[in-house]
């Protein structure tokens, strides 16, 4: 019973931690909304800060609370499908062209767009430097045999890597190409490895900007029409998924298209650049 | 290591500073675990005891499926969590994907089967030596295995413990069912996952101190009470 | 059974009713066959063993036993070690079953027997809580009322003379208080029938000279005892019956007088003349 005091201390201590865990369950939390709508969307638009912008600003004009879940741009289809989100928010406009088309979305509107960038080892190993052309750029990195990290994951920049392949004759296969290196993941995640291992990557410019990683990496080709990338939003067919929020869900496409969320969307900038560019009609 | 130096200095400021929405994410996770290891525990301690105690046809089976299942991969978990809760699944119409019920329903999941072999095996030690006392005393299997939990507390909380580590651990399965929604559904892990796929590192693994040091003070708490119990009880 | 702890025991044919109720032990020295404790409730004794064998992986541990157990008796099982004593008093205790033969209560209530009896083991098994709080926990998984338990566990710890512990952690306590609690925990429940085993082996002699002075009292106030010893002393101390086993049989079951002045077999005068019984 040496240290009694201590100990004698010590079990009142995690009673009393206990229950407040206890009160902190039992308590409501705050700043709930009255109501809130899911939103299935991207990494890029999350992981540039772009939602932590806008959200704020749509709920002080609405009342409504949007929860953004940040997936790839096929994962975040996939969510929508199964009636697991109210609104959809991505950038494929062939993919999105289909969900509409299927039956799993209506009213689909294109809100902005923004670009991808050819990133790459400061070095430049295969020379791409310089050029706008990135079909060429991306021939002479597979000719070099340089190191390229691919997002392999099915998403909207891992689509519009594969149509650029496409545009230059090429497809290069991780089991065939060994520089060819598929991550299986997301943007962050595929630039940590580029970073990592000096390779080249294709990156949406809002998650290159706020990338805080970046290493021997720069920019090395942009500014090529092919790299461009527009974003949709679509609400999920209420008439599919009848629990759907449907109004709440237009009320946050609507505004995004109106001129107080294009500007809002104009006015978000990464480190002074602006990075979405809205062009709703 | 200047990745390290600056994580070290990113933990300090991060705990220094009380940034409301670390302390918001801070809570969640602690509400979450602490919530899907009550309920683990509340199913596992009766099933764990059932286990040590009862004997019937598919009994072993079910023991060598308890401790497989303690090696469940977490992605595993989530996504059967995230089909069974997902609109279109079974469990759709209660509306719980992407909200912390459903998290607490994966790292329940998670840390229901080892709670519940930890504790099977901490239960059949104490059987052996207390079965025929309480027999003797007309003691039946619920009440025995009620009376048992309590005189094995101790060691119980050992196996509890190993379950709030593997929920507050785990981000594979909460980012699934949870979505890692900004102020709604995020909890460390997956703010780790998200600061890293974002490139900054250093708040990532400052993040990650953090984690590492509530594990630690849970766990030393655990570990003086059990040895002022040994003191106290016998 | 609680209920019936407070009211006066019906008067028996063989002993008039303890006055005072069942709570009041009898005086010291008080000698002979009082009615059983704690109960205007049938009897349940006597206990009928009829040619009762047990085995265990093939082996026979005990056979062929045939014996009697009559209410308010002090039976003693004495033998060597390995002669199956232990096992005996579990097979009537109802710890373990037969393999062959059987084992049955006989008395008016008999439906009620495992109700009341109860059993100390040679090291007793105590909850992690305070002594007062091992005995309340048997009452209560007896059924007890909550607002009786105190009181009655509150007792047995006075009989054991182990009130001024109650509080104590019953982990903690000495051997010998242990063994006394465990007494305590049995006596609580009021047992027409107490099954000891060996009670006092791993204790010093004052420790064990306490419990079989908590195990007198318990027997003056009217509970059959049936206990397990190889020590010869306590065995002349404690008998009023012998029941001599060896090797897994019975070979001897007499009144301890009879037993102790002249046993019938050699197995049993070896074993008195303090030799080695192989």
């Amino acid at each position: 019973m040496r240290r009694r005091p201590f100990t004698v201390l010590l079990l009142p201590a995690l009673a009393l931690g206990l229950s407040l865990a206890g009160a902190m369950l039992a308590a409501p939390r705050p700043a709930e909304a009255e109501e809130f709508i899911t939103v299935a969307s991207t990494t890029s638009t999350e992981n540039s800060g772009l939602f932590g912008h806008l959200l704020p600003l749509f709920q002080a004009q609405s009342g409504i609370e949007v929860r953004v879940v940040a997936l790839g741009t096929g994962q975040a289809m996939r969510v929508a499908e199964r009636g697991d989100a109210d609104v959809l928010f991505v950038h494929h406009r062939a993919s999105e062209l289909k969900f509409v088309e299927q039956g799993h979305g209506v009213g689909r509107r294109e809100v902005m767009y923004n670009d991808f960038v050819l990133v790459g080892p400061r070095a430049d190993p295969a020379g791409v430097a310089g050029t706008r052309d990135a079909a060429a750029a991306f021939a002479r990195i597979a000719q070099a045999k340089a190191p390229f990290a691919s997002r392999g994951d099915d998403s909207g920049t891992h689509k519009a890597e594969r149509a650029v392949w496409k545009s230059a004759g090429l497809a290069p296969d991780g089991a065939r190409d060994p520089w060819y290196r598929e991550t299986g993941s997301g943007m962050g995640a595929t630039l940590n490895t580029a970073a990592a291992m000096d390779a080249y990557a294709l990156a949406d410019r809002g998650t290159w900007l706020g990338f805080r990683n970046k290493g021997g990496l720069v920019v090395v080709v942009e500014g090529d029409p092919v790299l461009f990338n527009p974003y949709g939003v679509i609400l999920v067919n209420p008439a599919r998924h009848p629990h759907v929020k449907a109004a709440a869900g237009q009320r946050f496409i609507d505004w995004l298209v109106s001129p107080a969320g294009q500007s809002a969307i104009a006015g978000f900038k990464v480190g002074g650049a602006q990075v979405f560019f809205p062009d709703a009609k | 290591m200047t990745e390290l130096r600056g994580a070290f200095a990113q933990a300090l400021a991060l705990i220094g500073g009380a940034d409301p929405s670390l302390v918001e994410i801070v809570l969640l996770t602690v509400q979450v675990s602490f919530s899907a290891v009550l309920l683990a525990t509340a199913i596992a301690l009766p099933l764990g005891g059932a286990l040590a105690l009862y004997r019937f046809p598919g009994r072993r089976g079910l023991v060598v499926l308890l401790n497989a299942l303690m090696g469940l991969p977490p992605v595993v978990a989530g996504l059967a969590v995230y089909l069974l809760l997902s609109r279109s699944g079974a469990l759709g119409a209660w509306g719980l994907l992407f909200t912390p019920g459903a998290m607490i329903a994966a790292q329940c999941v998670l840390v229901t089967p080892i709670v519940a072999a930890l504790s099977r095996q901490v239960l059949e030690d104490l059987w052996a030596e207390y079965a025929e006392q309480l027999r003797s005393l007309g003691a039946g299997r619920a009440r025995a295995i009620a009376t048992l939990v309590w005189e094995g507390r101790h060691a119980l909380l050992t196996a509890v413990l190993a379950g709030f580590g593997r929920a507050i651990a785990e981000v594979g399965a909460v980012l699934i069912v949870g979505g890692n929604i900004a102020h709604h559904t995020r909890v460390m892990t997956t703010a780790i996952a998200l600061e890293t796929s974002k490139g900054d590192l250093a708040l990532a693994l400052g993040l990650g101190m953090l984690l590492i040091g509530m594990s630690i003070v849970v766990n030393a708490s655990a570990y003086l009470l059990k040895e002022y119990a040994q003191v106290r009880y016998g | 059974m609680a209920e019936s702890a407070v009211k006066l025991q019906e008067p028996r044919a063989a002993a008039p009713a303890t006055p005072g109720g069942p709570l009041a032990v009898a005086p010291a020295g008080r000698e002979g066959r009082t009615a059983p404790a704690g109960n205007g409730e049938a009897e349940i004794l006597p206990l009928e063993c009829r040619d009762v064998s047990y085995a265990a992986g093939g082996q026979a541990l005990v056979q062929g036993l045939t014996f009697r157990l009559e209410p308010g008796r002090r039976t003693v099982l004495l033998g060597p070690n390995g002669a199956g004593k232990s096992l005996t008093l579990r097979l009537c205790h109802g710890l373990l079953a037969p393999s062959r033969g059987s084992v049955r209560w006989l008395g008016p209530g008999a439906a009620q027997a495992s109700a009341r009896q109860a059993m100390v083991f040679q090291r007793p098994v105590l909850l992690r809580r305070s002594a007062l709080a091992n005995v309340v926990y048997a009452l209560a998984v007896r059924g007890v009322p909550r607002r009786r338990r105190r009181t009655l566990a509150e007792d047995a710890l006075a009989l054991t003379g182990l009130l001024p512990l109650a509080r104590r952690q019953a982990r903690v306590l000495s051997g010998g208080e242990q063994q006394r609690l465990a007494l305590a925990r049995a006596w609580a429940l009021r047992p027409q029938v107490l099954f000891l085993d060996e009670p006092t082996a791993s204790l010093d002699p004052a420790a064990a000279r306490a419990v079989e002075e908590a195990i007198g009292a318990i027997h003056r106030a009217g509970t059959a005892i049936v206990l397990t010893t190889h020590d010869l002393g306590q065995a002349q101390r404690l008998a009023d019956d012998v029941l001599f086993l060896h090797r897994g049989r019975l070979l001897e079951q007499a009144p301890a007088a009879a037993f102790f002045a002249g046993p019938a077999t050699p197995q049993a005068r070896a074993f008195l003349r303090g030799e080695l019984v192989l």
